[in-house]
């Protein structure tokens, strides 16, 4: 077999896959928090966490009432993005008059409080999720496992869907319309604060729906979400806060790189990304996709 | 002579802690186009702002068709068949001049449809793909004028169609106020440019401070034209 700079094809394209693979979950979570943060301008710290709850809300569908992956694929997100609903009308919708930092109090306190309810019932070593699409393909120069794919296409399919949305449809409109000039949007005839619960209730969804994508391949436990939301946060601010196509196209990109540093250089694999944002917001304040006000 | 359609009595409003409009009179009748006149500060823009429901404080009166709107939020009064040109125009810059256009929703039947409004302004339905904020500022004029007519509103607030734009553009705002008053929508305009106001309005309030304080008809604006300059400071 070929080799390229010294490195053995199987590790190159075995830790592109893996890069590929956390670049879909980078995606489908920064996507989710760009648009709660183009409608709500709250940076939703609890979206580790709403993860966290797609994955467990999938688990225990399987362990208790035996409902398989694909009905907890749809089941699962729409429990959790209901969850959110009730947060946003019982507890965010008091804070958007006031200055972002409570947003952010708020927010990341309710991930910690949830994180710890979770850790406090179940623990925190973790319970396995079985692969519902075992085996894979051999591709030759690398084995690809058949849920690893389905992954990868999925999150694709669900970030172009989100998109296609949010840029082509009349409900979309609204969304980008009220994003600009609420106030007027609201003159329209518009139910503003309705879209907004709904806007917070979708991108609680599309975490949780990441969530439940991601079981089968980790442990499914109360902390999982805690180091992935920091990374996302990253994507977002490269991306261009509040840019759609930002976030899923930085996603994507941000876990390649990061995948290819751990072939190349496997120490800064932890730090590139935050490399990548401090060069990014040197050159582009507002981040690669970002528009400046 | 027709029903009253707007009723405005004893209005009083307030941006924060700064009191603007101290009881402010006046009505409208079905069909009518109304004028507000006066100078900056007078709170022609904030009493627009209040038929609305877009301001955080408000007390007196607001009966439209007969109905209460005061404690109303904005969206349910929008869809009693009130529709708003504001100032800044506000043309949404993510949105393109056909999906600008189509933005409110109907509220009534009776609207005008896409393609009578894209006849009444042939230059939108060139650029109708365009980034709505990428247009001339008589064209982003024409939008949000446009935009409001499909939405069967019966009546319309307009503040300062004509500000900042080129005489030949206001002289083609103007056929178009007439248009919508023959085809009947009752219009309320505020404006700062009288010889534009006096050209297609049925009447004038005066407002000063906060209040009315007068109330010229067209015909009677040649004998009044002295106390009128007073008043506007011309």
């Amino acid at each position: 077999m070929f080799e390229l700079l010294g490195i053995p094809p199987q590790a190159l394209f075995g830790q592109l896959l893996l890069g590929l693979i956390n670049g879909a979950f980078y995606a489908m979570l920064s996507l989710g928090l760009a648009v709660i943060f183009g409608m709500l301008n709250v940076i939703n710290f609890t979206h580790g966490a709403q993860y966290m709850m797609g994955a467990f809300a999938a688990w225990l569908l399987l362990g208790i009432l035996g409902i398989p992956f694909w009905v907890s694929l749809v089941v699962a997100p729409v429990i959790v993005g209901l969850f959110g609903i009730v947060l946003e009308k019982v507890l965010l919708k008091r804070i958007y008059h006031l200055d972002h930092l409570y947003g952010f109090l708020l927010t990341f306190g309710l991930a910690l409080v949830i994180e710890g309810l979770f850790q406090w019932k179940w623990g925190s070593s973790g319970a396995p999720y079985p692969n519902p699409i075992p085996g894979g393909f051999n591709l030759g120069f690398m084995f690809l496992p058949t849920y690893r794919a389905f992954v990868v296409v999925a999150a694709l399919v669900i970030c172009l869907a989100t998109w296609y949305g949010i840029e082509r449809t009349r409900l979309g409109a609204y969304l980008r319309a009220a994003t600009e000039n609420p106030t007027l949007v609201r003159a329209f005839g518009i139910n503003v604060p309705r879209l907004i619960t709904l806007t917070y209730g979708l991108g609680v969804g599309l975490a949780a729906l990441a969530g439940v994508l991601a079981a089968p391949i980790q442990q499914v436990s109360a902390l999982m979400g805690v180091n992935l939301v920091l990374v996302v946060f990253a994507v977002v601010v490269i991306g261009g806060m509040g840019s759609i196509m930002g976030s899923i196209v930085t996603g994507f990109g941000l876990g390649l790189i990061e995948g290819l540093t751990k072939v190349f250089y496997p120490p800064a694999s932890n730090t590139v990304i935050f490399v990548v944002m401090a060069l990014v917001l040197l050159i582009k304040p507002a981040g690669l996709f970002g528009q400046t006000k | 002579m027709a029903e009253t359609l707007l009723k405005v009595a004893g209005l009083q409003a307030w941006y924060g802690e700064s009191h603007i409009l101290h009881g402010v009179d006046f009505e409208i009748r079905r069909g009518e186009l109304v004028t507000l006149l006066g100078r900056n500060g007078a709170g022609k823009t904030t009493t627009l702002r209040s038929i609305m429901g877009i301001l955080g404080k408000r007390t007196g009166s607001i009966a439209f068709d007969s109905k209460e709107t005061i404690g109303m939020s904005s969206d349910h009064i929008a869809r009693l068949g009130i529709a708003y040109c504001p100032e800044e125009r506000g043309i949404f810059s993510s949105l393109n001049v056909d999906e600008n256009l189509r933005l409110p929703p109907i509220v009534k039947p009776g609207g005008l449809s896409i393609e009578e409004i894209y006849r009444l302004f042939p230059n939108l339905l060139e650029r109708r793909y365009s980034q709505g904020t990428k247009l001339s500022g008589g064209e982003q004029q024409m939008l949000a004028i446009g935009r409001i007519l499909r939405t069967g509103a019966d009546l319309l607030l307009l503040d300062e169609p004509t500000e900042g734009l080129a005489p030949v553009i206001v002289q083609r705002i103007g056929e178009i106020i007439r248009q919508l008053k023959s085809r009947g929508f009752t219009i309320l305009l505020v404006e700062q440019n009288f010889h534009f106001a006096a050209t297609v309005a049925d009447r004038h309030y005066v407002m000063e401070d906060g209040h009315v304080v007068d109330m010229v008809a067209s015909s009677d604006v040649q004998q009044s034209i002295g106390k009128l300059q007073t008043y506007l400071g011309v």
